[in-house]
């Protein structure tokens, strides 16, 4: 065998085995936990956490769906402690499956809303993501905007961009309107905002936003906090865009805006409770709370705490008071109207 | 089949009926072959069942009764997931074939400015992942990008006065794939034709064919094994593709395995569509087996040095240059340049005292898992030369099917499994020895390993079996002849003579690993990131330019292996050679 393949051989197998060796501890004074937020978004506040409270965080990072299957297949030996998801029907998902268990705390329950917990505790909301309506300052006026069902109005034809049926935004924004007016009536909604797309779904949430700026159509739906992105983006182009466009709050007068949370919930088997339970509790603290909205630019779940300037300059809207736990449970029926509807 | 009298009688030409005695000696060996398995193949099979542990999951899976979901599915989407599929499939290949061979002859078969320099740049594209190619395209041609932003401008357009190409499209699609996975085309042909026998090549000119004619009749032909073996693997990796696809919304197999799985929270129905996703790719290799079935591609002769490459001057010189240049530019050039500009940008603010480990993870596993999956891939591609058993052949055939699939679904194979055997371990553990031993396997960088290995095996398998398949059986047959062991005949007269196939498999893997993305975000262990986790963290979060500085680094960890990897091809001949 050539030497270079001995050399080869040797580093792997040493680096490999340090590499092994150094698997994750489950001593006391630690939690560890699955998170579908991405680390950059997180990772500073577990810091402090650690700090301040002296337990050391682990840290997985993934989809949901397959932090959810992990956690499952693994079972009573799962190492995790906390689940953390960025979508309430995960959450709520989560909990059918039985990896969860109830927390009861008054600290808790006293700073989130009721809408954004499980009645029974598995789980808690810890940040608001709102879905608004973004339209081009100069070629559409606000007047002419007012809720999401008017998108599907005629007079928007071939004005609408909208996002791939495939993103579980839309799927939960589709699910809140099928909790407020049915099915029959949400599905002639999505029939007629298709008829209305100025070409086919693609791309993500900023791409739109992109298309509006553009001109290749009026409106569109996005998050803010891709929005609130593009206007501190390292790509000039991305700034120009955000600068055209502007923030319209629609269902003043009926449901509100669609809102959905992140939010996380103590694992049925974790063997870290109590540090869980803690951090749980410092994530809905005040400071964590305006940290952990401002750097992804949600709003905070706690209405005591102030959202940050950029939030702010977008004005106040009214939030949907389904509670996001509904939005799980309707998310399979929104996924197969939207297959019917043509949204693709 | 009945023959009547008369016809037989008119028989005199081909096709010749098989006289009954030797029909029946013929159905006697077929059956022989079954029969004749002795233990050594047990190991092989052994493995190769291991191997395809994750699919067989997902199959077993697939098995169980599914909710309404296929009701709606066939009434919805469907039939869009399988055309999709197809073409991307059919696209991706044919677009692989016209970038990748030609660009082989020319560099392999003649001499034009630059090409000593083609010969390893043209491999680099592979080292950019799909995902990346697709998201900085976008970002120049589509309607908010520079390009028609700029036509705009300058002829005073709006929205309805012209026609552009829409990126986001399946032909988009097939066109990014194309890019960076020609290379896997490109590669296999060129090594054919670089086998290839001075001798073919002087008995076609003498017989006073043109270089065009040559190509087509002779060289092309002689290559079809290699071109089929990388067309079946681009068409694998097309058909798992996710990002691309995903980003672009053309609705594939993948895509909508994912869709039913997470909207519709339907894991069963989800591993059905996977089922179906692996009927095609099962269609597809039995394609490649049936073409190459019979045919022997190694050289009967001794005769057998470096063709002498065919200068080109002038104009077909230049022609030849800017062929070559073109996959280059567009696959590599334009997207590396797109990263740059915005790595320059954002690196100041991302790069910071995590990006060494990060790098050390990936640059770890890839060379691990290489290393791995190599030593994998000769136990089964020689156990095959070895016993070719049908039950062997199934066996192998089924450990390679992981690599269609994409990586989530393998991982998800993976998981099962493994979390079911740490529980078997723990609650025997827990009988006997009162102690618990909790997670083995799941949560630790074996299980990536692992995944790695269901997934990627077919890389190097298909690199490893063509090279055995170039060399000879009759010199097996002298060494053993002569005295040697099995595992002297590999390791004397195989191995030397692999060396060139080996590095195409290990470096092949090595920068496939380095791109991994979804087995290793379902399966890694705590506080353990690669470039391309990171990467994918910030482009999914539409952070575009902030994950450029990571992309980048995937690509130029790339580059090292990707010249490596030409050099060792282009000691393949001389390593042939050295053996007479």
């Amino acid at each position: 065998m050539p030497d270079s393949f001995k050399h080869l051989i040797l580093c792997s197998v040493a680096g490999l085995a340090s590499v092994l060796l150094d698997a994750p501890a489950q001593a006391e004074g630690e939690v560890n936990i699955y998170s579908a937020r991405k680390e950059d978004l997180i990772k500073p506040l577990l810091d402090d956490f650690s700090k301040q409270a002296g337990v050391t965080v682990n840290l997985v990072t993934g989809k949901e769906e397959a932090l959810l299957q992990r956690l499952q297949s693994e079972g009573a030996n799962t190492p995790a402690d906390l689940l953390l998801t960025t979508d309430a029907g995960r959450l709520a998902a989560a909990r059918e499956a039985g990896v969860l268990q109830a927390v009861n705390s008054d600290a808790l329950a006293a700073r989130i809303p009721a809408a954004y917990r499980d009645p029974d505790g598995y789980w808690y909301g810890l940040s608001v993501r709102a879905r608004p309506i973004i339209y081009a300052k100069d070629r559409v006026k606000p007047a002419d905007l007012s809720t999401y069902e008017d998108l599907a109005d005629p007079k928007w034809k071939g004005k609408v961009c909208v996002r791939s049926s495939d993103s579980v935004y839309n799927q939960s924004l589709v699910a809140g309107m099928i909790g407020h007016q049915g099915e029959a009536k949400t599905e002639a909604w999505a029939k007629g905002l298709v008829a209305n797309f100025a070409r086919p779904p693609k791309g993500g949430d900023r791409d739109q936003i992109k298309a509006v700026a553009a001109g290749e159509c009026d409106v569109t739906l996005a998050n803010t906090y891709y929005l609130g992105g593009m206007i501190v983006s390292g790509d000039d182009a991305e700034k120009q865009a955000a600068a055209k466009v502007a923030v319209f709050w629609p269902g003043a007068k009926t449901a509100g805006v669609h809102v959905n949370v992140s939010g996380a919930g103590v694992t049925a088997n974790a063997r870290n409770r109590a540090n869980a339970i803690q951090l749980l509790e410092f994530m809905a603290s005040d400071a964590a709370q305006r940290w952990y909205a401002e750097t992804n630019n949600e709003y905070p779940v706690n209405p005591a705490i102030a959202p940050s300037a950029t939030l702010k300059a977008w004005g106040e809207f009214k939030a949907d008071t389904l509670n996001v736990a509904k939005l799980g449970e309707l998310n399979p029926a929104a996924v197969r109207l939207m297959d019917r509807a043509g949204w693709k | 089949m009945t023959d009547s009298p008369d016809r037989t009688a008119l028989a005199s030409g081909p096709p010749v009926a098989m006289p009954p005695a030797a029909k029946r000696e013929a159905i006697r060996r077929r059956r022989g072959r079954w029969r004749h398995l002795d233990r050594g193949s047990l190991p092989v099979i052994g493995v190769a069942f291991c191997l395809a542990l994750p699919v067989l999951t997902v199959l077993l899976t697939a098995l169980q009764p599914a909710g309404p979901v296929w009701r709606h599915l066939a009434d919805t989407v469907l039939a869009d997931y399988v055309l999709n599929s197809l073409w991307l499939m059919l696209g991706v290949g044919a677009g692989t074939l016209l970038i990748g061979v030609p660009a082989a002859w020319l560099v392999s078969l003649h001499e034009f400015p630059g090409r000593r320099w083609f010969e390893w740049a043209l491999l680099l594209p592979m080292a950019v992942p799909a995902y990346i190619i697709a998201y900085t395209y976008t970002g120049l041609l589509d309607y908010a990008g520079p390009l028609q932003s700029v036509l705009r401008e300058q002829f005073h357009w709006s929205r309805q006065d012209y026609w552009f190409p829409e990126i986001r499209s399946l032909p988009g699609a097939v066109i990014m794939l194309a890019l960076v996975l020609y290379p896997y085309v490109y590669l296999l042909a060129r090594a054919a034709f670089l086998d290839q026998s001075v001798a073919v090549s002087e008995v076609s000119r003498t017989l006073g064919a043109g270089p065009w004619r040559r190509f087509v009749a002779v060289s092309l032909p002689m290559a079809r094994p290699a071109l089929i073996a990388g067309v079946s693997l681009v068409q694998m990796e097309a058909l798992a593709d996710y990002g691309t696809v995903q980003y672009f919304g053309v609705g594939t197999f993948t895509t909508g395995i994912f869709r039913v799985w997470y909207g519709m929270n339907d894991a069963v129905a989800a591993a059905q569509l996977a089922a179906q996703l692996l009927l095609f790719v099962f269609a597809l290799l039995v394609f490649e087996r049936v073409s190459r079935r019979r045919a022997r591609f190694h050289h009967a002769g001794n005769r057998h040095s470096r063709p002498r490459r065919q200068p080109l001057v002038g104009r077909g010189g230049a022609l030849a240059s800017v062929a070559c240049a073109m996959p280059l530019l567009f696959g590599f050039v334009i997207p590396a340049a797109q990263l740059a500009i915005w790595a320059l940008r954002t690196a100041p603010r991302m790069m910071d005292g995590r990006f060494w480990p990060l790098l050390a993870h990936s640059l770890l596993l890839a060379s691990g898992a290489a290393l791995l999956i190599l030593a994998l891939a000769l136990l089964l591609g020689y156990g095959l030369r070895l016993r070719p058993h049908p039950l062997v052949r199934l066996a192998v055939r089924a450990a390679g099917l992981g690599y269609a699939v994409p990586g989530t679904v393998v991982a998800i194979g993976v998981l099962l499994p493994f979390a079911a055997i740490d529980r078997g371990v723990d609650g025997w553990a827990r009988a006997w020895f009162g102690v618990s031993t909790g997670l083995l396997l799941s949560g630790t960088v074996a299980a990536v390993l692992f995944a790695y290995c269901a997934r990627f095996l077919p890389v190097a398998l298909q690199s490893v079996e063509a090279g055995l398949s170039r060399i000879r059986p009759s010199m097996d047959d002298a060494a053993r002849a002569l005295g040697s062991s099995p595992g002297g005949v590999l390791g004397r007269i195989h191995l030397p003579m692999l060396r060139g196939s080996l590095w195409v498999a290990l470096l092949l893997v090595f920068v496939d690993v380095l791109k991994e993305l979804p087995a290793t975000l379902i399966l890694r262990p705590f506080n353990f990131n690669t470039l391309a986790v990171r990467t994918y963290e910030l482009a999914s979060d539409e952070r575009l330019a902030d994950s450029a500085s990571f992309a980048l680094a995937i690509v130029l960890a790339g580059i090292g292996p990707v010249i490596l990897l030409s050099r060792a091809i282009g000691r393949t001949r001389t390593d042939y050679d050295a053996v007479p």
